[in-house]
C-alpha cells in the first residue's frame, strides 16, 4: 500500500466542500469591508478599501495557483478524480479578479460616485499606467476562459478548447507582473507568486518535453 | 469661540473635533449600528442620522473646549476633522520598521528613544552635538494641526507638537553659502530590524532647499496629540513639511547638515522618475503610476481634490515661482 492509498477515488462531498471552503475568503474580506465601511469597525485597518482590494487581488493568483497546480498533482498522485475541479478553481480565479477590480472601479477610484474621478480619468489609468494596463489585460484574457467553462462549450469546441485554455499561461504571469510593479519596493510577495508560476510552469514545458520523447522512442 | 487660521480667516471651534470625542463618536456610531436594523444598508442610515444628531449637540457645546489641546489648525477647510490616533499611529510608512502600513506600530515597540542625541554640522558658524533636550530647550513648543498628504494618494489630519525648524537653523548660524539642508535618520539595524533588509540605501536622507527650511510652516516634531511621539511615528525627532508628500518628513532624526548643493534623498536615489527631491503636493502632476488629482482621507469613503501644495499655495507657493513645477516634481 502506498502511503497515498485511499484518495485514488474523490471522497464523498469533495466537490461541495470545495466550493465551500473557496467562498470562505471571499465572504470573509467582503463581509470586513462592509462593516468597516458603514460600521466603522477596523477589521480591514486604516484603509479598508486598499486593503480588501489587495486581498481580493492576492486571493486571485493563489487560485490560479491551484489551477495551475491539479495536473501536476494529479500526475505526481495519480489521483485524477481532481481533473474535474480544475474549473471550478479557475472559475473562482476569475470570480475573484471580478471582485478585485469591482473594489478597484467601484471603491478605490469612485467611478459614478466621485465627482473628482471620470470615465476618462480610469481609462487614462488603463491606458497609462502600465501595471494596471497589464492587470487589465489579464483580466480580459480570463472572459473568454469563463465563457467557456460549461460542458456544452467543452463539447463544441472539441480540441479548440484545450488550446484555448492555454491562456492561463499568459494570464498568471500577467497577474504576477501586474502586482510586481504595483508595489512601491518590497518584491518579498510577487516574488513568491513568480516563483511558485516558475515551478508550474517549468514543470509542464518538462513533462511535454518527457512526453514528446517517449512518443519518439515508441516511432 | 473661534480661531484664526493660518490664512487668516477665522475657523469656528466648534469645527474640530478632539480626539476623544472622535473616538467616542466612532464608537457610538458603531453601536447605533450594531442596535440598528439587521441589513447593513439600513445600519448604514441609521449610523448617519444618529452621526448627524450627535454633530448637532456637539457644535458650540461645552465639549468643544477640548480641542485646545490639540493646537493651532493650519490651512484646514472647516469638514477637515484630526484623523483619529489610532490610524495616525498605527497605519503609516515608516521602512526601517518593515514595509506594511501596521509594521511600523508592530516592529518598533522595543525601540527605546532616549538617551538620543543630534548633530549639527556643515556650513554652519555653530555646530555642535546636542543632547535632544538641550536642542529643543531654547525653543517654544507649539501644537499645530496639519493636513498629510501621503506619495500614495492617502491623506490625514494630525495635530502635531514641535519647534520651528528656522529655529535650530538660525541659532546654528548659516554660512554665506549654505543652501540647502540635509538630514539623517539614526543607521542601526540591530534597532531598526528594517535596515537588515537592502530596501532602500540606508541610512534614509532628505533634504531641503534653505528658504524651504526656515519656512514658518516646516516643523521639527516631537510630540503628536500632545503626547511624545510615538516610536512609529518618528520618535524622538522628526520633520514635517505640510506642503509636501509624506516621504519627505524624515523620521528618528541624528543628523542636520548646512550643505551648498543639493543633497541626496533616499526615495529620489531608489526611483527617480518617481519621486523628484522637491516633492510638493501637486495635483497636476501624476506619479507615473497614479493620478494625485485626489485622494482618500483616512476614516473616510469619499474621495476628496487634491489641493496645489496641499492646501498651503498661498504660504509657500512664492517659493517656487517661475520654477517648472512639471519637471522639479
Amino acid at each position: 500500500m502506498t502511503p497515498l492509498a485511499g484518495l485514488e477515488r474523490q471522497p464523498r462531498g469533495f466537490g461541495v466542500a470545495l466550493v465551500v471552503a473557496a467562498l470562505v475568503p471571499a465572504s470573509l474580506i467582503l463581509i470586513a469591508l462592509l462593516s468597516d465601511l458603514f460600521l466603522y469597525s477596523r477589521h480591514l485597518g486604516s484603509d479598508p478599501i486598499k486593503e480588501g482590494e489587495h486581498l481580493l487581488g492576492n486571493w486571485t493568483l493563489r487560485f490560479l495557483v491551484l489551477t495551475l497546480s491539479i495536473t501536476p498533482l494529479r500526475r505526481l498522485t495519480g489521483w485524477n478524480w481532481l481533473a474535474k475541479h480544475r474549473r471550478t478553481l479557475g472559475l473562482f480565479a476569475f470570480g475573484y479578479a471580478c471582485l478585485h477590480l469591482l473594489t478597484w472601479a467601484l471603491l478605490d477610484m469612485q467611478i459614478g460616485i466621485s465627482e473628482f474621478v471620470g470615465w476618462d480619468d480610469i481609462a487614462e489609468d488603463i491606458l497609462k499606467r502600465p501595471y494596471i494596463t497589464i492587470g487589465m489585460l489579464a483580466f480580459l484574457l480570463m472572459v473568454p476562459l469563463a465563457l467557456t467553462s460549461t460542458k456544452r462549450m467543452i463539447a463544441r469546441l472539441g480540441k479548440r478548447w484545450r488550446k484555448l485554455h492555454r491562456l492561463i499561461y499568459v494570464i498568471a504571469p500577467l497577474g504576477v507582473i501586474h502586482f510586481w510593479m504595483s508595489v512601491k519596493r518590497d518584491i518579498a510577495e510577487p516574488l513568491v507568486f513568480a516563483l511558485i508560476f516558475a515551478v508550474l510552469l517549468g514543470w509542464r514545458v518538462m513533462d511535454s518535453r518527457r512526453a514528446r520523447e517517449a512518443a519518439r522512442a515508441r516511432a | 469661540m473661534t480661531m484664526t487660521r493660518h490664512d487668516g480667516r477665522e475657523l469656528p471651534s466648534s469645527e474640530i473635533t478632539s480626539e476623544s470625542l472622535w473616538l467616542n463618536r466612532r464608537s457610538f456610531i458603531a453601536a447605533a449600528g450594531v442596535l440598528g436594523a439587521g441589513l447593513v444598508g439600513a445600519r448604514a442610515v441609521a449610523a448617519n442620522e444618529s452621526r448627524a444628531a450627535l454633530l448637532g449637540t456637539l457644535a458650540g457645546g461645552p465639549s468643544s473646549q477640548g480641542q485646545d489641546a490639540l493646537g493651532k489648525p493650519y490651512g484646514l477647510q472647516p469638514n477637515d476633522r484630526p484623523t483619529p490616533w489610532e490610524d495616525v499611529t498605527g497605519y503609516n510608512n515608516f521602512y526601517e520598521f518593515g514595509t506594511g502600513k501596521d509594521d511600523p506600530k508592530e516592529n518598533s515597540q522595543e525601540f527605546v528613544a532616549k538617551p538620543w542625541t543630534v548633530k549639527v554640522e556643515g556650513l554652519v558658524g555653530k555646530p555642535g552635538n546636542y543632547q535632544l533636550e538641550d536642542f529643543l530647550k531654547p525653543s517654544k513648543m507649539e501644537d499645530r494641526i496639519y493636513r498629510m498628504r501621503c506619495v500614495e494618494a492617502w491623506s490625514m489630519v494630525i495635530p502635531w507638537r514641535g519647534i520651528p525648524l528656522a529655529d535650530v537653523i538660525k541659532r546654528a548660524q548659516p554660512t554665506a553659502g549654505a543652501n540647502f539642508v540635509e538630514f539623517t535618520t539614526l543607521l542601526d539595524p540591530k534597532r531598526m530590524p528594517g535596515q537588515r533588509y537592502p530596501v532602500l540605501d540606508w541610512p534614509y536622507n532628505e533634504g531641503l532647499r534653505l528658504d524651504e527650511a526656515l519656512h514658518p510652516l516646516t516643523l521639527l516634531v516631537t510630540g503628536v496629540y500632545g503626547k511624545d511621539l510615538p516610536n512609529q511615528n518618528g520618535a524622538p525627532l522628526r520633520l514635517v513639511v505640510p506642503w509636501k508628500y509624506g516621504f519627505k518628513g524624515i523620521k528618528s532624526i541624528v543628523r542636520i547638515r548646512l550643505t551648498s548643493t543639493m543633497p541626496p534623498t533616499a526615495w529620489n536615489e531608489a526611483i527617480p522618475n518617481e519621486y523628484g527631491f522637491y516633492a510638493n503636493v501637486n495635483p497636476a502632476v501624476d506619479h507615473p503610476r497614479w493620478s494625485q488629482a485626489s485622494e482618500r482621507r483616512i476614516g473616510e469613503f469619499r474621495r476628496r481634490p487634491t489641493l496645489p501644495f496641499n492646501g498651503y499655495a498661498d504660504e509657500v507657493a512664492s517659493l517656487y515661482s517661475g520654477m517648472d513645477l512639471r519637471r522639479n516634481y
